[in-house]
């Protein structure tokens, strides 16, 4: 479960994060919408740790890892154990190979040995096809396959939470349906899933909950069903559509 | 201190794959064994190759250097997602970097310079010296490069700022230095000279190889001024302490900048 507790970030004079609360329970899919530039993506590196917030904490599983002010707390990587991250672009060191790379990040993790990591890699290379390109260099990967890699990046190493900014963005439909198939497994394994996308067709098939964010502010969290019927519409793409136009919606945070 | 050996370990396999790197070492290879076979005696093929090594090393290291930390972005990204700590990162990435562009240098220019220690063993001390200063020269510019490239996003405006570091160390001191003595031609300027060239690398090294040379003798009241003074233990402590600010100040301000960069 990851806790924000009034996260603002500002870029010189923009506000990214605008003091946000949010909350993302174990064992569900939160999508993280909101047009371009609207904070996603920053949302995610501030968890991360990628991105320093200037106030507010991040609290997970219970301990705060990041806190953002005058008693910044910043150096913990070892909670990042717990995350895997896929990138939106996946561009790696060129000049080594696939299998070089994943081995690379197993070692850095102090997993290079481990069976149980081992198989999982294999076995996730086996469902994305990636046999053939495993001992090519990177530069010479396609972007959806580098895409591919990155997922594997993320999900190898089992963790409790997975944040996919983008997942499927460049995925050809048989891989992009692998994976949101292993995201309804991670869901059902109990694990806390945050994405962001701009395919709601999509989000409507991933998510249960929406958390929708507007210049840095959040302007909605809860239930993605809870969205329709406040907005009284059928389809998740035009309930945000109304949300965006200003229709009347309780502010939640 | 296990994950920085082994991120500094990653860094030299890429960079030895790199056909650069290689390239690197090939010319000065190919310019310390031209210089020594068709340069006449060798004090003065060294001295036509410490030129080189001023005018080359610095310029490389920071260029390089620069477009490098631009273009594995996304990669340093994709590592600190990772459960490393950003400073080891750094140290790691900047190590990775710098050792193979010194063994570059170190074996292009040294191994047709030590072979012919044996029958020239007077210029032993100009050689170690050389071969140090050519080092140091890489690692202060390549973490000046990382300073740069942390500190500006724009790919453009970074690579302009590092050029613009290379040619104040590499031509413009040295006119501020002319315009300095000109200014004040009357006065006896060999300490205020002598303190000005501790403040810039290339001439800190510069001034650290031609006084390993006979020929510094000859340069008259200021050379002896200069040997006088980096003949002494106070002297060579200074040099020291400015050679060691200067690996150390770039570095640590780079390693700060990076542990408080939002990526």
């Amino acid at each position: 479960m990851i806790e924000l507790h009034n996260i603002t970030k500002r870029f010189g004079s923009q506000t990214v994060l605008n003091s946000l609360n949010l909350r993302f329970e174990a064992g569900s899919v939160t999508a993280v919408l909101g047009p371009n530039g609207s904070g996603k993506t920053t949302l995610m590196k501030t968890i991360l740790g990628l991105v320093r917030p200037d106030s507010g904490e991040i609290v997970l599983c219970g301990e705060t890892v990041i806190r953002g002010g005058n008693k910044a707390k910043n150096d913990d990587a070892d909670y990042r154990k717990s995350i895997g991250y896929m990138p939106q672009i996946a561009r790696f060191q060129e000049n080594i190979t696939a299998r070089e790379l994943l081995a690379m990040v197993r070692d850095i993790r102090e997993e290079a040995t481990n069976e149980h990591v081992l198989l999982r890699q294999d076995e996730l290379c086996t469902m994305f096809a990636l046999a053939p390109h495993l001992d090519k260099p990177l530069k010479t990967l396609s972007g959806g396959t580098r895409q591919k890699v990155s997922a594997v990046i993320a999900l190898m190493f089992e963790p409790q939470i997975l944040m996919l900014d983008e997942p499927t963005a460049g995925l050809d439909p048989v891989s992009a349906s692998t994976l949101k198939d292993l995201i309804f497994q991670e869901r059902e394994a109990g694990k806390t899933v945050l994405l962001t996308s701009h395919i709601l067709s999509e989000v409507q098939e991933l998510a249960g909950t929406i958390v929708f964010l507007l210049e840095g502010n959040c302007i909605f969290q809860g239930q993605s069903a809870e969205l329709l019927a406040s907005t009284g519409e059928r389809t998740l793409e035009r309930a945000i559509a109304r949300l965006l136009q200003g229709s009347p919606l309780e502010r939640t945070t | 201190m296990n994950t920085v050996i082994k991120l500094t370990r990653y860094g030299i396999v890429s960079s030895a794959r790199s056909l650069w790197v290689m390239g690197y070492a090939a010319f000065f290879l190919l310019a310390s064994e031209g210089l020594m076979r068709f340069g006449g005696d060798s004090a003065k093929a060294v001295a036509s190759l410490l030129n080189v090594v001023l005018l080359l090393i610095p310029l490389v290291s920071i260029v390089i250097g620069t477009m490098t930390v631009y273009n594995n972005r996304d990669y340093t990204e994709l590592l600190l997602s990772q459960p490393i700590r950003r400073k080891h990162l750094f140290v790691g990435q900047y190590l990775g970097f710098a050792l193979p562009l010194c063994a570059a240098y170190l074996f292009g220019v040294g191994v047709p310079l030590v072979a012919r220690l044996a029958q020239a063993s007077e210029q032993t001390g100009v050689v170690v010296m050389l071969l140090a200063t050519g080092t140091a020269l890489t690692l202060i510019f390549t973490a000046l490069a990382f300073v740069v490239a942390t500190r500006f996003d724009d790919r453009a405006f970074g690579l302009g700022a590092a050029l613009l570091l290379w040619l104040t160390a590499a031509a413009l001191y040295d006119g501020l230095m002319l315009a300095v003595i000109w200014q004040f031609r009357e006065y006896p300027l060999e300490m205020p000279v002598l303190a000005m060239s501790i403040f810039n690398p290339i001439d800190l090294a510069r001034t650290l190889v031609m006084l390993k040379f006979d020929v510094a003798a000859l340069m008259g009241y200021t050379g002896a001024v200069f040997e006088k003074f980096f003949g002494t233990a106070f002297g060579m402590t200074v040099a020291a302490s400015a050679l060691l600010f200067w690996l150390g100040a770039p570095f640590f301000a780079g390693l700060r900048m990076f542990a408080r960069k939002d990526f």
